[in-house]
């Protein structure tokens, strides 16, 4: 990493996070796959809600045919954090025109912002238009190819519970909440444990009376207000 | 609305909301700021949110009545954990998940 702002170094700097991206990308192709989308569809989710684990959510969600408006949701409450890193990244840049700063949020992503965090050590705390959009453009391109190939790649698998794959996005959700709280800087180990476990505390009893389709939300809401005032009053 | 319809209109409003949700925050800043406290509420989001989308997985729905355990799902979570504890990467995490599921239904 170094101090130049421009194109050859985002990309040279985005590289390693690839990666990451290329892993997901498949996982994603190959669930969506196995619920029975086509490459096609899997791609215009990859390129049009870009948002890693909320098109997980909608894929599931579409395959229980869950109304529109509660996937709607569901996708704008798990991606709320873009909300926080737009406008976290918002600071580090310069007075520009309002069309930079469209193009810049459109195709930001948690590993672009991770690497523009890293970045502004090396440059005064700030950022660019160039920088920012090729490492944005990176992420934005392997993501679409690598869900497509993951797409492909599911259709050479004919009997997807022979092979696990129903489990695919059990694990994933697993993993992603793992990586979550192992990366998380603000909430201490002990409230995340504590918020988890109510979690499946208010899902068990949920499942009583609430539908599958709403109860996600339905917990989440109360759970992410039990965590604030938990939080509060003894963290 | 047929089927196709429904995920088209489906992704529209998905991609829509997440792309609003990056774009709006850089182009209003200047009129825009988030309370400290929705800060706050939206901090709890990507935990709460995963762990019930896991945990949903491990019952199966009766209404009325408890929800019944769904055992392979259970027992495979236990390898699949030891891996995301052991590798931090999710491709490994997910082969491992989709691994043990299988062993699991052998069994």
């Amino acid at each position: 990493m170094n101090h130049e702002l421009n194109s050859s170094a985002a990309i040279k700097e985005a590289l390693p996070t690839v990666f990451g991206y290329i892993g997901i990308g498949l996982a994603f192709g190959i669930v969506a796959k196995a619920a029975g989308f086509s490459p096609w569809i899997t791609l215009l989710m990859s390129l049009f809600i870009y948002a890693g684990s909320a098109q997980f959510i909608a894929v599931s969600m579409l395959a229980a045919h869950s109304p529109v408006a509660s996937i709607v949701f569901a996708v704008f409450l798990v991606n709320a954090r873009m909300i926080l890193i737009s406008t976290t990244v918002a600071g580090y840049l310069p007075a520009q025109a309002t069309w930079k700063n469209v193009v810049l949020g459109s195709f930001i992503t948690d590993e672009s912002f991770a690497l523009s965090m890293n970045k502004i050590n090396y440059t005064n705390h700030r950022l660019n238009f160039e920088w920012l959009n090729a490492a944005n453009l990176v992420a934005y391109w392997v993501w679409a190819g690598a869900s497509v190939v993951g797409a492909i790649l599911g259709n050479f698998i004919t009997d997807p519970q022979a092979w696990g794959l129903d489990f695919a996005i059990v694990a994933m959700f697993l993993g992603l909440l793992y990586l979550q709280i192992i990366s998380e800087q603000v909430l201490s180990y002990s409230l995340q444990l504590l918020v988890v476990l109510i979690t499946l505390g208010l899902m068990y009893v949920g499942f009583i009376f609430i539908p599958t389709n709403l109860l996600v939300l339905v917990v989440t809401l109360i759970t992410c207000g039990l965590g604030v005032w938990l939080k509060n009053e003894f963290f | 609305m047929n089927s196709s319809e429904y995920v088209l209109l489906t992704i529209f409003g998905c991609g829509l909301v997440t792309w609003l949700s990056r774009v709006l925050p850089l182009v209003l800043l200047q009129k825009f700021r988030l309370s400290p406290k929705v800060t706050e509420f939206l901090s709890f989001v990507p935990i709460v949110i995963m762990a019930a989308l896991w945990f949903e997985n491990l019952f199966t729905q009766r209404l009325g009545h408890l929800p019944t355990p769904n055992w392979d799902n259970i027992i495979a979570s236990v390898p699949t954990f030891v891996a995301a504890v052991i590798t931090k990467s999710l491709l490994w995490i997910v082969v491992i998940g989709m691994l043990s599921l299988v062993v699991v239904r052998h069994i």
